[in-house]
């Protein structure tokens, strides 16, 4: 450099000749400034990517230079998102890039007191021995005298924060290994969501799209930390504010989406159905429904049956139980003169009638097939049409929530009566032919022993309020991981094959033909085809293996004998029934209830498989956890071999997720994994593989499933099978190969092929639908060429029913879909939800079936009489209308009926699962506070991806319980100090944030103090804590088997918790102090 | 909608802002202060016992947290930097008028003392920077809203003719050059004693900033005296009548003038009396005084006034201390932010009001 | 201080009343410009653990609970016209506002209790303090009319820190520099928006043209005003203020300090002539009483 040039860069220099004289801009600027760029600016390729994290399914460009990701930001062009993240997505680079995960695969030895590394090749092998060797000891091929060609010695758990494509892979290798406990998340999180929505309209998705909300009038979020659990989606709620929406929050908790609302309704956690019952007692008597609507399109006219007797009148119980197995015959529940059918929602619902002395499927998760298809009723029913016939289903449901007043949710809820009536002018004031309201819920609503019929409740009162299938009407489903939703449809579920097609049961379903009549064979509606879609999935799988003649191989199918949920299997981990365990993006031992069981159970497996970014508390209980720290287990004793292999990003991969929306977005790969980091793609095809190579050749009829598997995805670079091929397969082709383009086009004789019948149509034209990206801003708010949605593109369900009987829009305000009689074809914003010519005149002959016997204005076309129901004949164990009990672990006693608690629910009475008291006798004071968890925006479920994130911890950096001041003076709590919370399972310590935002309520004459814990903490990771899942019960609900973690009781004590034996010495000392027994909390 | 409550509940007791109503279970201590002082438990930031001359103010804050960010710059670094410019700038004025009048004894010391002093005040600076290699880009830019820009480029003037002085007077070589070097110092000097005031000054620190009319001349005060101070020290009692003069005047005024700033900034004068800040203060003063009085009644003693000198000395140094204590005291507490221009605004609404 | 040929002021108007307090701008800051975690602080101060802004946070979401009406927040962005079907007006009355409510009522709408969520910022204000007393230039005042500090410059004098009167610069630890928001000058530099406004998921942070933020935002001023929520008010925009106007500025729904903000703040330089004055002053009285020191007789 010469001087001058020196001299010429000298500022001093540019102020005295330039015009910056005074030296504060330009004159100021460097030589770095001079050449900055952003580094996207320098990036080779933008990769369009999704959001890793909730279900909203927020657009993401992802940035790479140098084969490296430099930068993860919003997509703009995204409909849903627009551009938008929250601190969880805003924080994907760190996520994937920092240093926090491993990759690197480990392994622990039996008694090991360390990890070990491995390399892939050697650690892949092993996994496959052992596959083979457990699969070989434990195989059962009958049971109680029924060929169920399975073994249950293997589970699987995880898969709501995969791809599609990787769900399928999944659930397709396992189900031809006989390997049936497969689940995921979707079971503790939302597998009540399928079963409440699906009996009362038809399919398990949510009613709505997020972007619908903006047209609402009213929005009652409840159930649900919209706000904090899913930031991005909220903008929507906040545009229908903009708009004037009136906003209400049901919670109780004040949380940032309470700080947003109009109203905040604080209730008293797990009394939802006393709440809406009330709502619902009230539009009915004060006549706020919408007569037309719940005419026409619901089954409030039809006629219940004589035997038919209510809760009114049995002091809790509907007719038809047997307090000897707590569930019931649900014959009587009928509808007047229809045949008795078996209800596809649970054939085992009618086998005592029937006498069949085989177990049933009542535990089955059954009404979870509702995913799509309604449970099935035979005949034409009754109908009054005048609704005044005692017998109708709308006088019923009348006569059943009568006793559920303004002052009943006072003495039950805590809600002033004042406060309770504001919602219902709120609500039934914009609903109706020119408004509409929506609900919003989330886990909030399905996590309870009573969880479906929470959903049914608020589905019943939209029906009553007209506003299902209408813009801005309907009920949207939050749900929480990325591909929860796909992770249904394409299920890694224990009860389901893929579309909600049940798996096959023992019991009476030995053959295809006897698969579909167990179902009820359906004859009306998009379900009488299920034959169809069962025989396509079986081509799929088996190729051309599967004949007519060899009943398309529907034996190579293994056999439910019962449940099989992630609780049975925990305890059949502690029972030493199963013996190896695949964990995929999914910690247990934080994100399920009683934590302490689920280590039990690991500690008494063979081998444990765990794929995970980072070494999450389900890979390292064996030598940190809270049972060796306690004394309980020495890591000596342990004999379980734990494996555990990096997984691959959201960024290392190609897929797509299934959104809150049933919207199926591709993300496309944009750099390789590095070190032994793969996809779990990658590993269950190299599995496959190499469990194929080691039975190649095999005579053993077990092993025939695996051998005629089709398995021969093309190859991309780094040894991934392709995904798009993987969803080609899912999407279905024809005896020519050409894909598929809808569902109608499948065919119940071999020619065609279909991994998810609910998904054909993804890859129509041979294009891969779901990897559209047309920019939202030039489409209209539908935005329909923005990826592709289940069912056939539709974005808002059951859209008929947004317009009138004749086809018309009720309003202009609210037109969405209407009949178009020029050209005789049904036309509006979205793709309607209808057989597009069927005009609304069309009446079915008496002697329709299938899709024909849908009527003109059957709005609800997967239900089996096209009505949404407001009464359920039949598909739910636990009722055909919504009715209040109280929580398992409860301080109140229900006012409303002798029979306190769900008299079906599902118990697991043991040493590790401890009940509390019931509320009426001197021990339930041990446990006297409410407990409630949730989510914080900062961090994600389990923790797993957002405690090792630097970005994520620092915002939320320690485990916390919110308790009110009047608590805190109660038992001594220090603001910023430290708690004790003990229930009869664990205790733990969290800090104490004393707030306002925690309210106690006043109910039955007392008061009632409620505790929040935010469920992410785990021990391990960057930010650390106790895991509030400790304090839970394994109690469940009885059609899906989801846990009860939104209410239950505990105690709060300032402090630590004490360490080493004598935390276990406390929880003994509260059990002793209560009384506690096995036969504690199952009474009724 | 009026509430009772909106006056800042809690404020300055870490967190409670946020639990509105928790009053039930704030801490013991807390309790101690609701039940001795009922309205000031509630608001204040302040410990307690301490005397308060100005009338408790209503505030409001966030969770009691300061609105400004705290001073970076170590009191030993900074306050000597204050300290040791000013007893350069001071000692480069007597230097000069001592050779001018012929007194050598007193004028050569007083030119190490300079030398010494600039050095180790530069030291003491560039010791604070960040990134102490990065010193020289305090010359890239001349800029004038900078006192620190335009300290630096004194301190490029000053330095070397101190130093030019000081070479000159110990090796005797080249003195008309020395001699202008020292008269240079002496006239550049002043600057450097006073231009840390606008330095300080010059930032949102409420106790600095509102200080600025005073502050230079209790800088100028605190060099002349920390320069007589040395005076006193190096020089025979003979020849240190002139430092002797301006020690005593200098303390005077400067004890004078740094009460009088104290005083006149009411609320924000607080931290000079309070805690670290105010215990150096009163140290400050107490020794500036008592130097004074040695320096008077000992001006026969060589060794009273050596030891005057030192006071004078400390007692300089300490102000400085004090002076930066004070502004780190200010910046915490978010009183001395939100009151004054809370005020203010109200005076203005008040004035808009009468003239509307 | 701007060019001629420079493009318009550049700066954020964040809405605190469509806060949602997710903090994303927290993160998508620190993601963006690469500033390090700084510390697992459980604070206990509502949900803010972050407590402050600082060389480790530049953008800063304050919580405040309060035992007050809850305040009317809504969003104020709109679909395009146009699309599907269009918002009516049916003239149904408003509910849950503040400025509406008879007493007896406050206590059931609504509650009695409101949590406020805002964003803190640096200001880049029109005349800032830090850039005036930045002896470097490592601080300058770019084409956007943003505050900008250059870590090539920056020697850590840490003199800007003391002279923000938002609290909002300081200097890294660790690194021994200043820092603050940028506005993410690299990305206006390729015309997109600042990280922070980009992920924010109600628009609460909006970035533009000052000008038109500043008619935006009191626009929406007016418009709560209208909707009853009196509490509203603009933090900043005011070019008339101590700072002659902040490039970033806020509509809040309490008092500044309340956020953590000062009420008044004003520019420190703006004192400076007359302490350049008052020192001069001193100077002379210095060198004028020494000068007085030696005159007499000798002795």
């Amino acid at each position: 450099m010469s001087v001058w040039t020196w001299l010429g860069s000298w500022p001093v220099l540019r102020q005295v000749t330039g015009e910056d004289r005074m030296g504060l801009g330009s004159a100021a600027r460097s030589e770095r400034s001079e050449r900055l760029r952003p580094r996207t600016a320098e990036a080779d390729r933008v990769v369009k990517s999704v959001c890793p994290y909730c279900a909203v399914g927020c657009g993401q460009n992802v940035y790479v230079r140098d084969e490296k990701v430099v930068q993860i930001e919003g997509d703009p062009d995204s409909p849903i998102s627009r551009g938008r993240l929250c601190p969880k997505g805003s924080a994907s680079l760190q996520l994937t890039t920092g240093p926090s995960r491993r990759d690197k695969v480990l392994y622990r030895p039996p008694h090991g007191t360390d990890w070990e590394e491995l390399d892939l090749d050697t650690a892949m092998r092993m996994v496959a021995d052992r596959v083979v060797r457990t699969r070989e000891e434990t195989w059962e091929e009958e049971y109680e005298g029924r060929r169920v060609a399975r073994t249950l010695g293997i589970a699987s758990l995880g898969g709501a924060t995969l791809d599609n494509e990787e769900n399928y892979l999944i659930k397709k290798l396992f189900t031809a290994l006989g390997v049936i406990q497969v689940e995921n998340q979707a079971r503790v999180c939302h597998s009540s969501t399928v079963a409440g929505l699906g009996t009362s309209f038809g399919r398990g998705g949510a009613t709505m799209f997020l972007q619908d909300l903006q047209n609402s009038d009213c929005i009652v979020i409840e159930g649900s930390n919209f706000a904090e659990a899913h930031p991005v989606g909220f903008q929507w709620v906040m545009e229908a504010k903009a708009r004037g929406a009136v906003v209400i929050h049901v919670d109780p908790r004040f949380s940032r989406t309470s700080a947003l609302a109009d109203l905040h309704v604080p209730i008293r956690a797990g009394t939802d159905i006393a709440f809406l019952g009330a709502i619902i007692n009230h539009v009915l008597t004060e006549e706020k429904y919408f007569h037309d609507y719940v005419l026409e399109y619901t089954n409030a006219a039809t006629i219940v049956g004589e035997d038919f007797r209510d809760t009114e009148d049995l002091d809790g119980l509907f007719s038809g139980f047997s307090g000897e197995d707590r569930s019931y015959d649900v014959t009587s529940w009928s509808y007047d003169g229809t045949e008795v059918a078996a209800a596809s929602g649970d054939r085992g619902q009618l086998y005592r009638s029937q006498g069949d002395p085989h177990p049933s499927t009542r535990h089955s998760g059954r009404p979870e097939q509702h995913g799509s298809g309604g449970a099935v009723i035979r005949n034409p029913p009754r109908v009054d049409r005048t609704l005044t016939d005692p017998r109708t289903v709308f006088q019923v449901l009348k006569r059943h929530y009568s006793r559920y007043t303004p002052e009943l949710v006072e003495e039950v809820c805590g809600i002033p009566r004042d406060v309770f009536e504001r919602v219902c002018e709120h609500l039934t004031s914009n609903s109706g032919p020119d408004r509409t309201s929506a609900f919003c819920y989330a886990v909030g609503w399905t996590q309870h022993t009573v969880g479906s019929q929470y959903i049914r409740t608020a589905s019943i009162l939209q029906l009553l309020l007209g506003n299902i299938g209408r813009p801005g009407g309907g009920i949207q489903a939050l749900r929480g991981h990325a591909s929860i939703q796909g992770s249904s449809d394409v299920p890694t579920l224990f009860d389901l094959l893929p579309g909600y097609l049940p798996m096959p049961h023992m019991q009476e379903e030995q053959d295809l033909e006897g698969y579909v009549k167990a179902a009820g064979e359906p004859l009306k509606g998009f379900w009488s085809n299920m034959d169809a879609y069962t025989v396509s999935l079986l081509k799929a799988w088996w190729g051309e293996h599967a004949t007519v003649e060899n009943d398309f191989l529907f034996d190579y199918l293994p056999r439910l004998s019962g449940s099989h949920s992630t609780y049975d299997t925990v305890m059949a981990q502690i029972d030493g029934v199963c013996k190896g365990y695949f964990l995929m993006g999914e910690n247990p031992t934080v994100g399920s209830a009683n934590s302490r069981a689920q280590r039990f159970g690991m500690a008494e497996l063979d081998w444990l498989v765990v794929r995970d970014f980072s070494l999450i508390e389900s890979a390292t209980w064996w030598k940190d956890g809270p049972e060796i720290e306690s004394g309980e287990m020495r890591t000596e004793d342990i004999s379980t071999e734990v494996f555990f292999f990096p997984a691959a990003a959201h960024t290392e991969k190609s897929g797509t997720f299934t959104n809150t929306n049933r919207t199926l977005q591709w993300h496309d790969r944009a750099v390789q994994p590095s070190g032994d980091r793969r996809s779990d793609l990658w590993f269950m095809y190299h599995l496959g593989l190499l469990l194929r190579e080691r039975l190649h050749g095999s005579e053993d009829p077990k092993d025939r499933p695996l051998l005629d598997l089709t398995w021969d995805y093309p190859m991309e670079e780094g040894d991934d099978p392709s995904a798009e091929a993987v969803l080609r397969e899912i999407n279905g082709h024809d005896a020519q190969g050409r894909p598929l383009s809808m569902y109608t086009q499948l065919r119940a004789d071999g020619s065609t092929s279909c991994g998810c019948w609910i998904y054909c149509g993804v890859f129509k034209d041979g294009v891969n639908q779901a990897a559209r990206k047309r920019p939202g801003r030039e489409q209209d708010w539908i935005a329909a060429e923005w990826a592709w949605s289940w069912p056939d593109n539709r974005r808002v369900l059951y859209n008929r029913a947004s317009a009138d009987p004749e086809g018309h829009p009720w309003s202009e305000r609210k037109a969405l879909v209407w009949w178009d009689e020029e050209s005789g074809r049904w036309s509006g914003y979205d793709v309607a939800d209808f057989e597009p010519d069927k005009a609304p005149g069309y009446r079915p002959s008496d002697d329709a079936r299938g899709v024909a016997a849908l009527s003109g204005v059957d709005p609800f076309i997967m239900q089996a009489d096209g009505k949404g129901w407001l009464y359920a004949p039949a598909g739910l164990n636990d009722g055909p209308m919504p009715t209040h009990y109280e929580p398992q672990d409860t301080p109140f006693t229900n006012p409303l009926y002798g029979h306190q608690r769900n008299p079906t629910r599902v118990l697991y009475p043991h040493e590790l699962n401890r009940y509390h008291p019931a509320p009426d006798t001197p021990e339930a004071s041990v446990f006297p506070y409410v407990v409630t968890t949730y989510r914080l925006t900062e961090h994600f479920t389990a923790g797993g991806m957002s405690r090792w994130t630097p970005y994520l911890s620092e915002l939320q950096p320690e485990f916390f319980c919110e308790v009110g001041p009047e608590l805190a003076a109660e038992e001594g709590l220090e603001h910023g100090g430290w708690a004790t919370i003990v229930t009869a399972r664990n205790a733990i310590e969290a800090r104490v944030l004393v707030t306002d935002r925690m309210k106690p309520l006043r109910v039955q004459g007392r008061t009632v103090h409620q505790i929040g814990l935010p469920y992410h903490w785990g021990p391990n990771g960057y930010s650390t804590g106790d895991a509030a899942n400790e304090l839970m019960s394994i109690s469940l609900d009885p059609n899906v088997h989801i846990q009860e973690v939104k209410a239950l009781t505990a105690h709060i004590r300032p402090g630590r918790r004490p360490r080493g034996p004598e935390r276990v010495a406390l929880v003994e000392e509260y059990r002793d102090r209560a009384r506690i027994t096995e036969r504690t909390g199952t009474e009724d | 909608m009026t509430n009772p409550d909106k006056t800042g509940e809690g404020a300055g007791t870490a967190g409670r802002e946020a639990i509105t109503g928790a009053t039930d279970v704030v801490s013991a201590e807390q309790r101690e202060r609701h039940k001795d002082h009922p309205r000031r438990g509630r608001r204040g930031g302040r410990g307690r016992g301490e005397a308060t001359r100005v009338p408790d103010a209503d505030f409001r804050s966030y969770h009691g947290r300061p609105v400004l960010n705290q001073i970076v710059w170590e009191a030993r670094d900074i306050g000597g930097y204050l300290f040791l410019g000013g007893l350069a700038g001071a000692s480069s004025v007597l230097a000069a008028g001592a050779e001018h009048t012929g007194r050598p004894e007193l004028a050569r010391p007083l030119k190490y003392t300079a030398l010494a002093a600039i050095s180790g005040s530069t030291a003491a600076l560039i010791h604070d920077l960040g990134r102490p290699e990065r010193f020289l880009n305090m010359l890239r830019v001349f800029k004038p809203t900078s006192p620190m820009s335009m300290g630096s480029w004194i301190l490029m003037g000053y330095g070397p003719l101190a130093g030019v002085a000081a070479v000159t007077a110990a090796t005797g070589w080249f003195p008309r050059i020395g001699r202008a070097a020292t008269i240079g110092a002496a006239l550049t000097g002043p600057l450097v004693a006073t231009y840390t005031a606008p330095l300080i000054c010059d930032t949102a620190v409420p106790a600095w900033h509102e200080g600025y009319r005073e502050m230079p001349f209790v800088f100028a005060s605190s060099a002349a005296s920390a320069a007589g101070g040395m005076g006193l020290i190096v020089a025979p009692t003979a020849q240190s009548r002139p430092a002797r003069r301006v020690a005593v005047g200098g303390a005077l005024i400067e004890v004078a003038t740094s009460t009088y700033m104290e005083r006149r900034m009411g609320l924000v004068g607080e931290p000079y009396e309070q805690g670290r800040a105010g215990k150096l203060t009163r140290a400050a003063k107490a020794l500036t005084l008592a130097g004074a009085v040695g320096a008077v009644l000992g001006r026969r003693s060589r060794a009273v006034s050596a030891v005057s000198g030192a006071a004078l000395l400390a007692g300089s140094a300490l102000t400085r201390l004090g002076v930066f204590e004070a502004g780190v005291q200010s910046a915490a507490d978010p009183k001395y932010t939100v009151v004054p221009q809370r005020r203010r605004l109200e005076e203005r609404k008040r004035a808009a009001a009468k003239t509307g | 201080m701007t060019q001629d040929e420079s493009p318009s002021r550049k700066g954020f108007f964040t809405d605190t009343s469509v806060c949602i307090g997710c903090k994303a701008c927290e993160v998508a800051c620190k993601e963006w410009n690469m500033v390090p975690e700084d510390g697992l602080d459980f604070l206990a101060m509502s949900f803010d653990n972050t407590g402050r802004l600082s060389a480790d946070t530049w953008r800063h979401v304050a919580f405040i609970e309060q035992r007050e009406p809850l305040g009317h927040q809504d969003s104020g962005v709109g679909r395009p016209a146009g699309e599907g079907p269009g918002p009516v007006n049916l003239g149904m009355p408003s509910f849950g506002l503040p400025g509406q409510r008879t007493g007896e009522h406050d206590e059931a709408e609504g509650g009695d209790f409101r949590w406020l969520m805002s964003s803190d910022v640096c200001k880049h204000c029109t005349s800032a303090a830090c850039l005036d007393v930045c002896p470097t230039g490592a601080l300058f005042r770019t084409e956007f009319d943003t505050v900008v500090v250059q870590e090539d410059i920056c020697n850590g004098c840490g003199y800007c820190v003391p002279a923000c009167p938002y609290g909002v610069i300081d200097r890294r630890e660790v690194d021994g520099r200043a820092w603050k928001c940028t506005l993410c000058y690299d990305r206006l530099g390729a015309g997109m928006e600042p990280a922070c406004a980009k992920a924010c998921p109600t628009d609460s942070i909006q970035f533009g043209d000052v000008d038109e933020l500043r008619e935006r935002a009191r626009k929406r001023v007016e418009d709560l005003h209208e909707a009853g929520v009196s509490s509203a008010r603009l933090y900043g925009e005011d070019p008339d203020n101590g700072v002659d106007g902040t490039g970033a500025f806020f509509l809040l729904l309490d008092e500044p300090e309340v956020y953590g903000l000062p009420p008044d703040p004003v520019v420190t330089t703006r004192d400076l002539p007359s302490m350049w004055r008052h020192a001069g002053a001193a100077a002379l009285v210095l060198l004028a009483g020494a000068t007085a020191a030696f005159a007499g007789r000798r002795s």
